[in-house]
């Protein structure tokens, strides 16, 4: 039986893309640690027909530089950033707090970065991406993706319309789940009783999954679920969308 | 700890928060207090639909004094002064308690009433007075079980949070001699009513604080919920006010947005109980003397740093503190300073400095912006503590993490050299690492390792991938 066909997306005779390609901007921690996502992100974007470029000369933002008090260094790398981005007219990065960093601090990439949902939801108009997972899922949406970004629901809207997908409502939503950079470390004690708290919230949905637009955040609740060998998986929008 | 103990060497925050993570009682009693006043305010806050224009509105009163700050105070101690005060202006803390104790000592008085003042806190006036044979009873409820317990406060605004009824019952039967009382907190509060009524009644000085004063005017206002402040302000003879220098606005008017912005952000009323307002003095009516002392104590410093000054907005609703989930989990004598919480963490280095203990304020935080978001003068307290953190890191060597992150940045700035490092990466981790997890957490990973597993650098980059697939391989 042929994948079910998303239809919202589907170029008629008079239109076609706006944008033909986009740039994506997969983060120092998605090329390395999690290359999952970046693969991913690109499942998600080739199959709406969009081509996806790669700039290799991209490293990292600066975020975690800044947030820590480095702030020649992580300017020295926003600087660097754009010159690394400065031909694309359209970016694209499943990092919410990248994309809040860059937005606020890279004034030549403002504009033209986004993060994943918004670039689905807002600038491309889908929210059924054909995409299917059986499974229970509850979603945590990450203090920059709520707080800078503004995501809203966007993230939500595109996992309801994922067949088969069950969500449950995440209790505390809103409440940090104790990563916050270098402070799960510098801090580890307090982030681990953040952490303990997202976890209570999360198991209590009885959800097989969480997920989230960001890996630093899937990173945290996800080492503290495998820690406790609990049977819930940390997945990103991104994946969840892939399949 | 005692609080001389804990006082002549504050711990670090992270070592001060791993202490209090193991207090059961503290963290379920803060947990509930949060809980409960957060749940207040979102709801008083909710009925307004210009809760938003209030709060830029706030934010403009408070910036348009600081900014005009040297001219307001000097139009304020003219205002106090023609209406029969005395201003006082003290350079720092050891000048202002000079000034208060020679002020009390000069009565005869060799006690005194006291309404809650965080600025009096800051400056440990009552060890100053205690130092110059004057005791200083403390009458708003939590501050007396504070100060009965032998403590610091742990909450701006509730600053007995850290202790339920039956502590304080058995506080009171022991302190104030009624063996008799349950933890009834009707009962409770009857006690401690008795008591601080026999010390109203024959109190000759009193000392405050003041939460606004209006240049304009020279009229002083103190926002509380018991009236004991009321009590102080009006009952003794002699008054007197301390105040930083932050807390003066420019207008009378100005009251009316602020008096709505902090009720509803502190305890969740739409109005507290008591807001006393008095210009300087009036005959036949309330204290002979009124004097206002004006505390500078390091807040010209913050004035003097663009980003950091905002903090100076502050109207000490404590919305921070309770919406804060690292202080939800900490309380506040994590943080060894009079403002605790994400207030105290961009005010207090800026005051005392970036160095030592007060350094470690800044990073007491996750950067989740709860805070900015229930600041009724619009404080972006994130931005400021990332600034904070920069001159932290300025100020004072960081060690193998400066070492580290400087590392880290140039590895970050040539493409080659941050592939080189993955490749790098992967094959020095294998000694550490098994079935796809690190296994043993080494120097800064032992943190992660707490509570979290921590997954291997994989096999391939996604660039490595990205590559492979262009190449059609």
């Amino acid at each position: 039986m042929p994948a079910a066909t998303p239809t919202a997306w589907q170029p008629s005779g008079a239109g076609r893309w706006p944008t033909p390609s986009v740039a994506l901007f997969v983060t120092c921690l998605g090329d390395t640690l999690f290359p999952d996502v970046g693969k991913a992100t690109v499942t998600v974007l080739e199959r709406l027909g969009i081509t996806v470029e790669f700039p290799l000369e991209q490293t990292c933002c600066g975020q975690m530089h800044l947030n820590a008090g480095y702030a020649d260094e992580a300017r020295a790398l926003g600087e660097r950033m754009e010159r690394v981005f400065a031909g694309h007219e359209l970016i694209v990065s499943p990092s919410a707090s990248c994309v809040a960093h860059v937005r606020e601090h890279m004034p030549g990439l403002a504009g033209r970065v986004h993060e994943l949902s918004e670039l689905l939801v807002d600038r491309l108009g889908v929210e059924d991406l054909g995409a299917s997972y059986t499974g229970s899922v509850t979603y945590h949406p990450s203090c920059h993706s709520l707080r800078l970004l503004h995501l809203g629901d966007r993230p939500l809207r595109l996992l309801r319309a994922v067949r088969g997908l069950e969500l449950h409502e995440l209790p505390e939503a809103a409440e940090c789940c104790g990563f916050g950079g270098t402070f799960a470390v510098k801090n580890a004690d307090v982030s681990s009783a953040m952490l303990a708290d997202k976890l209570a919230s999360v198991e209590a949905t009885g959800a097989g999954a969480v997920c989230a637009c960001d890996s630093s955040c899937l990173m945290h609740i996800g080492g503290g679920l495998e820690r406790r060998r609990a049977p819930v998986r940390a997945l990103h929008l991104a994946e969840i969308l892939a399949q | 700890m005692s609080e001389a103990a804990r006082d002549a060497r504050p711990l670090l925050f992270p070592q001060a928060a791993r202490l209090a993570l193991a207090d059961p009682q503290l963290r379920a009693n803060i947990r509930l207090a949060t809980t409960t006043i957060r749940a207040k305010r979102a709801a008083v806050v909710s009925e307004l639909p210009d809760w938003e224009q209030l709060r830029e509105a706030g934010q403009a009163i408070k910036d348009r004094a600081l900014h005009g700050l040297d001219e307001l105070l000097v139009e304020l101690e003219a205002a106090v002064t023609r209406a029969g005060g005395t201003v006082h202006w003290a350079r720092d803390a050891e000048e202002a308690n000079r000034v208060v104790v020679d002020l009390v000592r000069a009565t005869g008085a060799d006690e005194v009433v006291k309404v809650k003042s965080l600025t009096t806190d800051e400056i440990r006036l009552n060890d100053a007075l205690q130092a110059g044979g004057v005791r200083a009873i403390e009458t708003d409820l939590a501050e007396l079980i504070v100060q009965l317990a032998g403590e610091r406060p742990s909450h701006l605004l509730v600053p007995a949070i850290h202790k339920n009824r039956t502590e304080i019952r058995d506080l009171f039967r022991e302190r104030l001699g009624r063996p008799d009382l349950s933890d009834d907190p009707h009962e409770l509060a009857e006690a401690a009513r008795l008591h601080l009524r026999a010390a109203f009644l024959r109190a000759r000085v009193a000392i405050s604080g003041l939460n606004f004063a209006v240049a304009e005017t020279g009229t002083c206002c103190v926002v509380e919920s018991e009236g004991n402040g009321r009590m102080c302000l009006t009952l003794p003879e002699t008054l007197i006010t301390v105040m930083g220098i932050e807390k003066v606005i420019s207008r009378w008017d100005d009251l009316g947005v602020l008096l709505q912005l902090l009720p509803r952000s502190s305890t969740g009323e739409r109005m507290n109980p008591y807001t006393s307002l008095w210009t300087g003095v009036r005959a036949g009516d309330g204290p002979r003397a009124f004097h206002l002392v004006l505390l500078d104590a390091g807040r010209t410093r913050v004035l003097a740093d663009p980003e950091g000054r905002p903090a100076l907005r502050c109207i000490r609703c404590s919305a921070c503190l309770n919406i804060c989930p690292v202080y939800k989990q900490t309380g506040g004598h994590a943080y060894h300073t009079v403002y605790a919480g994400p207030i105290g963490a961009i005010l207090q280095p800026q005051l005392s400095g970036e160095t030592g203990q007060a350094a470690t304020l800044p990073f007491a935080s996750s950067l989740c912006g709860a805070c900015y978001e229930v600041c009724p003068v619009k404080i972006d307290i994130p931005r400021i503590l990332v600034h904070e953190r920069a001159k932290a890191v300025r100020a004072e060597a960081q060690g193998l993490e400066g070492v580290g992150l400087r590392f880290l940045a140039r590895v970050f700035s040539q493409r080659r050299r941050y592939e080189r490092a993955q490749r790098l990466g992967r094959a020095l981790q294998r000694p550490v690492v098994r079935n796809g997890h690190v296994r043993w957490f080494v120097g800064p990973l032992k943190g992660w390792g707490l509570s979290r597993e921590l997954p291997a650098l994989p096999q391939q980059t996604f660039r490595e991938w990205w590559e492979q697939r262009e190449r059609g391989t």
